[in-house]
């Protein structure tokens, strides 16, 4: 559209609400395709979806509310979702409801109307309901709750041009069905609510700003936002209070039983009057595919098995299918590095790109085609409602860890990778559930840390490593079971929140929707972990490679100077005419090229050992001492923190290691290291803090320094005490044998 | 609980005592705050009725039917609802 037209274009400002699997986010999708925005609601974690569509000269703008069951003040969803229509009041708001769970996505609808506001009713799924013999009069629907009713078929993309049609015609007034209507709740209800209204029409300014009706409502139900909102802004707030708390004993007395529980029995009584009047078939039982499907997948016998394999079969794509990708990237970061190479002269810029950004970033972007599948498949299983089930299957095991089902899939996860499993934590309703789970998350022995388990285990154990790295996977999920349950009960403490969860039917996604959520997270990952790496990156090469001791440089060119000069001399002193001169040759060559490399990883060695990280790694010495750990490793510890891998580079260069066997054959020889600080060591890279994307995951996921922070802190803390233990309890086993 | 003279009939359910396939009426819910909230819009009223479709692998949480769809609960949430006699 030309530039000049936004500025007469009219906009509207659209809510769009509904239950959580309604369907609702699928219609989002549709109506505003790639032109939404996201980001969080006001600072909480939770999510903001925008969205823009132009249609019939109107540019309306879709504001996505989060999936709510109903509007009371018990959740941050539902406080978001009112707030949103009681204080920006939206042109319209659309109910997104699913058609083939009428009933308890009218108890939603109903709340809605009562807020007052114009209405769109959107009856989602219109496919399946039809499937199970449900025939909804439309006009009548529309009739009883006062807005036009849209049937779509949200992954199908039906409907949606209605839907827009609609909106348009109710915010032009021109929609007959509008009617502003709300539901009776029975004589001494109503009689109370009445009374309850004339206190408050006694302030003008609040009658002016809401809805005195829905004022009164959440009185009787003892709406704890309402009551402060009234408190914060009426002058006669203790008369409307006072009288709220009066109407609610007197009803309390009169049916011995909680407001609440009164006003919900009204709200289902009219619902099911409304559905007698619009429905054509009632039913009980979903007897259809969905349970069908369950019959297998949550069956008492296969249930746990298949749940098991459907994560084998995760870890599998992810891994085999991702390392294609990943040999791809890898041979793009070798043709940068010769690229490089041939740009630059040796010198400080090449080293900074080389082996602070490239080997920092090429080390952590290797990994991104992994994480983008564990992204895909995470949203495919949320997407089908497979996710649930899992929930189902596993809370009991959960609950006694202190968590929810929900956070299974997240825990298991971790072992592929932190980053996405934190990120998954999403689904988690409860802000408790969300922040614990991501507090042990990294107890989950990532993928990262795999290569410094086979280097050390391989170099002190032999042929036991493999039960060696066990035991370690084995030791992480032991302290977060531990670590969950402590923290349970020290820091989450209070009302724990209900399980109760929906069973929603399977469901096969849209492509374009899983797609979406996984480029969502996608692209916040190397947006910000990108960032946070890149820095890290530079940072560590920089405390590695600085200052550089001259005295250092210039020795070692000598030396190299000096080697260079006697081979020469040894190659001129043999006869040329001799037999075996080329050999001879070649092979002295081949004996001054290892000198010359040696010399190398010697002088690499002593430019970090000198360098800042160097001095941190002894000014911390005395720190890992006790654990039986020396500088080295000190320092390997401190460069783990920007990828775990990172460890084994910086011990190999450390101890001037070639390769892997050198390395670990230098560790046992020269490092200070005994089988038992060597397990140690293990359990210390399992726990102490974790990398740096995971650390900017938290901090994304949980909006705050502060758990940020302690999880560094008790990680760390963690680490050294349990290392500690292994190493004197077990000096101790052993001094006693 | 009570016990009649003709053995042990219980006067009072919960939905914790329900076995798979049973079928029955709420009569009233125990409880309150956010479970009570909770259970209320997910169409857990008084007289609604309630199908229990399957226990878990592991014998807890268990799936329920209520107003055509279903929902899970723990078996320490059903207790908090008072049923009719199952059928």
């Amino acid at each position: 559209m030309p530039a000049r037209n936004k500025g007469t274009q009219k906009k509207i400002v659209v809510a769009i609400g509904g239950n959580p699997n309604s369907g609702k986010t699928t219609i989002f999708n549709e109506l505003t395709g790639s032109r939404q925005r996201v980001g969080n609601w006001g600072g909480v974690t939770v999510e903001k979806k925008e969205g823009i569509v132009e249609h019939r000269g109107y540019r309306i703008v879709f504001v996505d509310l989060p999936g709510t069951y109903s509007l009371t003040a018990y959740s941050l969803e539902e406080i978001i979702a009112r707030n949103f229509i009681v204080n920006e009041k939206p042109d319209v708001v659309v109910d997104v409801i699913d058609a083939g769970n009428l009933e308890r996505n009218l108890y939603l609808a109903v709340q809605l109307i009562e807020m007052g506001g114009k209405f769109v009713f959107v009856l989602n799924m219109a496919d399946m309901a039809e499937k199970q013999g449900l025939l909804i009069h439309r006009e009548k629907l529309a009739t009883l709750l006062g807005g036009p009713v849209v049937f779509t078929i949200g992954h199908r993309g039906k409907g949606i041009t209605e839907l827009l049609d609609e909106v348009v015609k109710v915010y032009e007034g021109r929609e007959k069905k509008s009617r502003h209507l709300h539901v009776a709740y029975g004589n001494e209800l109503e009689e109370e609510v009445r009374k309850i209204q004339g206190r408050i029409r006694t302030d003008r300014e609040l009658t002016a700003r809401y809805s005195t009706r829905w004022l009164a409502v959440k009185l009787i139900e003892d709406d704890s936002e309402v009551k402060k909102t009234i408190e914060k802004e009426s002058a006669r707030s203790s008369a409307i209070l006072t009288k709220g708390e009066e109407s609610r004993k007197h009803l309390r007395n009169i049916f011995s039983e909680e407001p609440e529980s009164l006003v919900a029995d009204q709200r289902y009584g009219f619902i099911s009057g409304l559905l007698q009047e619009c429905i054509s078939l009632n039913q009980m039982e979903r007897v259809d595919s969905s349970q069908k499907i369950d019959r297998v997948l949550t069956n008492r016998l296969l249930g746990i098995p298949l749940l098991i394999f459907f994560i084998w079969l995760m870890f599998q794509i992810t891994y085999r299918v991702g390392a294609y990708p990943m040999r791809w990237i890898e041979y793009f970061i070798e043709l940068g590095e010769i690229g490089i190479k041939l740009l630059f002269p040796a010198g400080v810029l090449r080293s900074l790109l080389i082996d602070g950004i490239i080997s920092g970033v090429g080390g952590v972007a290797v990994f991104l085609p992994n994480i983008l599948l564990l992204f895909f498949l995470i949203s495919l299983f949320e997407d089908t409602g497979y996710m649930a089930r899992a929930a189902f299957v596993m809370d009991r095991v959960m609950h006694l860890i202190g968590l929810h089902g929900k956070s299974f899939i997240s825990m298991i996860m971790g072992f592929g990778c932190n980053v996405p499993a934190i990120m998954g934590t999403r689904t988690l309703e409860n802000e408790k559930d969300r922040i614990l789970t991501i507090l042990i998350n990294p107890l989950m022995s990532c993928s990262a840390r795999l290569p410094v388990y086979v280097l050390i285990a391989g170099a002190f154990f032999g042929r036991r490593a493999g039960n060696v790295i066990f035991s370690v996977y084995a030791v992480g999920v032991v302290l977060a079971i531990l670590i969950g349950r402590l923290f349970r009960k020290t820091l989450f403490r209070g009302e724990s929140e209900p399980f109760v969860m929906e069973l929603p039917p399977y469901r096969i996604p849209t492509i374009k929707s899983v797609v979406i959520h996984m480029w969502e997270r996608a692209f916040i990952f190397v947006k910000k972990m990108g960032t946070v790496i890149l820095a890290g990156s530079i940072v560590i090469w920089f405390l590695s490679n600085f200052p550089i001791p001259r005295d250092v440089a210039t020795v070692y060119s000598e030396r190299v100077q000096s080697i260079e000069e006697i081979y020469r001399v040894r190659i001129d002193e043999l006869k040329k005419s001799a037999a075996g001169y080329r050999a001879e040759k070649r092979a002295l060559n081949e004996e001054k090229s290892s000198l010359i490399a040696q010399l190398q990883q010697e002088r690499a060695s002593e430019i970090i050992s000198q360098s800042f990280i160097g001095r941190i790694g002894r000014f911390i010495e005395p720190v890992f001492r006790p654990l039986g750990f020396s500088w080295r490793e000190g320092v390997a510890l401190i460069t783990g923190f920007v990828a775990k891998e990172v460890v084994v580079s910086t011990l190999g260069v450390l101890y001037n290691a070639g390769g892997e066997a050198q390395l670990g054959y230098s560790l046992r020889k020269s490092s200070s290291l005994t089988p038992l600080s060597a397990y140690a060591f293990l359990i210390f890279v399992l726990i102490y803090t974790p990398c740096l994307a995971t650390v900017a995951a938290i901090r994304q996921e949980t909006k705050s320094f502060k758990w940020t922070l302690f999880t560094i802190l008790y990680e760390i803390s963690l680490a050294w005490v349990l290392s500690f233990l292994i190493v004197k309890g077990g000096g101790l086993l052993l001094s006693l044998i | 609980m009570e016990m009649s003279s003709s053995g042990n009939h219980k006067l009072s359910f919960t939905l914790r005592d329900y076995r798979e396939g049973q079928r029955g009426t709420i009569v009233d819910i125990r409880g309150e705050g956010r479970f009570k909230k909770r259970i209320l819009e997910m169409g857990f009223i008084k007289g609604a009725e309630v199908y229990v479709e399957k226990y878990a692998p592991l014998r807890d949480p268990v799936e329920f039917i209520v107003k055509g769809y279903h929902v899970s609960l723990r078996r320490d949430e059903a207790e908090k609802i008072i049923m009719s006699e199952p059928r």
